[in-house]
């Protein structure tokens, strides 16, 4: 399955990939009016170090944990895609306890949100790597 | 082959999707006493508060048994199994027989013996969709609730009841709230929390008798109540296991592949004990994703697969009126704190390892925590300073960092 990779020694620390990734789960269709004067909260989100910076977003796990521990059943695989039903999600956080990416956060609206490889937003492949300056991301198969 | 599964919840599911994950032919039948579709049990107080109702609270599809090719007996309650025989024994006299058993049976409310509780009219306990439907009907604006314990059960009770009643007060024998997950210091973070929300706590006391509608207290004092709800504790259902003489301690005893002391029986959930790496010792760990592990790796056992279950560690994910909190391991160890503002964080290292640890507040990427404690890496590989500021994935070494985010990820 493809999955988005990022390259530790190509990226630039720039932030792009998560504005671009709160651009595409807006579902707006320009980019100024999605971000200007919003605090963005991106499914993938920079680790930044002295000399080195690279981006985390959900691994899309075969034998994912945060399925397995979701209390409410709102995480699920679909064609390889784990995704959250944030209409039964109710925010209780087991999966951000589970996943060890730290690749879940806290979303709006008292619910979890996490990358869906842009599956379900209008864009329909991952944004991160369009917006990615350096070409540091990658969605391909390994 | 034929499996057969007693109960229809985390771990009945987890052995379900097991099994077909092997099997797809054999036959399946599910026996549960309820007679509901499968809900997620966590979610009752949810369901009081208003944030989900009973069709969201469904654990799986309303097609989940179908499309596993499952046959459901469900309102009927299995009394009895002939081990020798390979026969489960229903309590309207039906028998069904079995190749592969999976005894899922959860656990219950564990009511002390208190004197004078026959005579309370409005009393309850906090499990079962049932029991939360049974109290909802029960309450009024007016409602004056006395919760016992105040654990996971009791609280999270006492957050989905709050905008429905004006007086809610919780005694526990314990000298803080949540004893089962917190410090001292972090059980006082909460419960200011929820004193700002109006709910009331009496602790260090239990109650010595009921009078009808009062309680007299060990610490003298008495609460008028109209409703009362029973929060102590749980205990699991082992007696099918027990009484066929299968090794039972506190919860049922299971190997590392769910299987119980008795050929072809397996157990999962929270009727069974499982190894907990944090303390090396036997203990129920009474949590959905341990109950879906548990489970998932016993039906994959039952198929003829192979899959041990040997990371369980105690977690707990939690929040009341928007404080979040997570937990994990076991707190006995060296202490390390750094809080950032508006957090409440402690890390407790024993031998070099994470064994445990408790964040109140900003809980973002905790995780990262709980995988250390899991696959018990060894601190001196990663940059522990870093990573007791901010769980990260830069803490770890390059090679690993590699490891962990450059290919497919295939298990844990």
């Amino acid at each position: 399955m493809k999955r988005v990779y990022v390259n530790e020694e190509w990226c630039l620390g720039c932030h792009l990939c998560e504005y671009y990734c709160a651009f595409a789960n807006s579902n707006e269709k320009d980019m100024a009016k999605a971000l200007k004067n919003v605090i963005i909260h991106p499914r993938i989100q920079l680790e930044e170090g002295d000399n080195i910076n690279f981006a985390v977003s959900c691994r899309h796990c075969d034998d994912p944990l945060c399925v397995k521990g979701c209390i409410t059943g709102a995480l699920s695989i679909n064609d390889g895609v784990i995704t959250a039903d944030t209409n039964k999600c109710i925010g209780c956080y087991t999966c951000i306890l589970c996943c060890p990416y730290g690749a879940i956060s806290p979303g709006e609206h008292g619910v979890i949100q996490k990358c869906e490889l842009c599956t379900t937003n209008i864009k329909g492949s991952p944004h991160c790597v369009v917006g990615c300056p350096n070409s540091a991301i990658v969605f391909e198969e390994r | 082959m034929k499996y057969v599964i007693i109960g229809n919840s985390t771990a009945a599911v987890g052995a379900i999707e097991g099994i077909r994950k092997i099997d797809s032919a054999g036959e399946i039948i599910v026996i549960s006493k309820e007679s509901y579709h499968v809900y997620s049990r966590p979610l009752i107080s949810y369901l009081l508060y208003g944030k989900t109702d009973e069709e969201r609270m469904k654990y799986r599809k309303d097609n989940f048994y179908k499309a596993m090719n499952c046959k459901t007996i469900l309102g009927k309650k299995a009394v009895k199994i002939h081990h020798a025989s390979k026969v489960v024994e229903l309590d309207d006299n039906t028998h069904i027989n079995y190749d592969k058993l999976l005894i899922a049976t959860g656990s219950e409310p564990f009511i002390p013996p208190m004197e004078g509780l026959e005579n309370v009219k409005q009393k309850f306990t906090f499990m079962s969709l049932d029991d939360a439907k049974n109290l909802e009907k029960a309450l009024s604006p007016d409602s004056k609730v006395l919760i016992i314990g105040a654990g996971l059960i009791g609280l999270k009770c006492a957050e989905g009841i709050r905008k429905r009643v004006n007086n809610i007060t919780v005694v526990d024998l314990a000298d803080r709230i949540l004893s089962s997950i917190l410090d001292q210091e972090g059980a006082n973070v909460v419960q200011s929390h929820l004193e700002k929300e109006n709910i009331n706590f009496i602790l260090n006391t239990s109650v010595t008798k009921f009078l009808n509608n009062k309680a007299l207290l060990s610490n003298g004092e008495e609460i008028d109540f109209d409703v009362l709800v029973l929060a102590v504790g749980v205990r699991p259902n082992v007696d099918l296991i027990k009484e066929i003489n299968g090794k039972v301690n506190r919860g049922i005893v299971v190997d590392e592949f769910c299987q119980t002391s008795l050929f072809d029986i397996y157990a999962a959930g929270d009727c069974c004990e499982s190894y907990d790496i944090t303390t090396n010792q036997n203990r129920v760990l009474a949590l959905l994703p341990n109950a879906y592990m548990m489970g998932e790796c016993a039906g994959i056992n039952m198929a003829g697969g192979e899959k041990t279950y040997d990371k369980a560690i105690p977690m707990n994910s939690i929040g009341f009126f928007g404080l979040h909190m997570v937990t994990a391991g076991n707190y006995d160890g060296e202490v390390y704190t750094q809080n950032e503002f508006g957090q409440y964080k402690k890390l407790f290292v024993k031998d070099g390892l994470l064994k445990g640890y408790i964040i109140v507040g900003n809980i973002e990427k905790a995780g990262i925590y709980t995988s250390l404690i899991r696959e018990r890496t060894p601190l001196s590989d990663i940059d522990f300073e870093l990573i007791c500021s901010k769980p990260s994935l830069m803490a770890f070494s390059k090679i690993e960092r590699k490891k962990k985010l450059g290919g497919a990820v295939h298990g844990y």
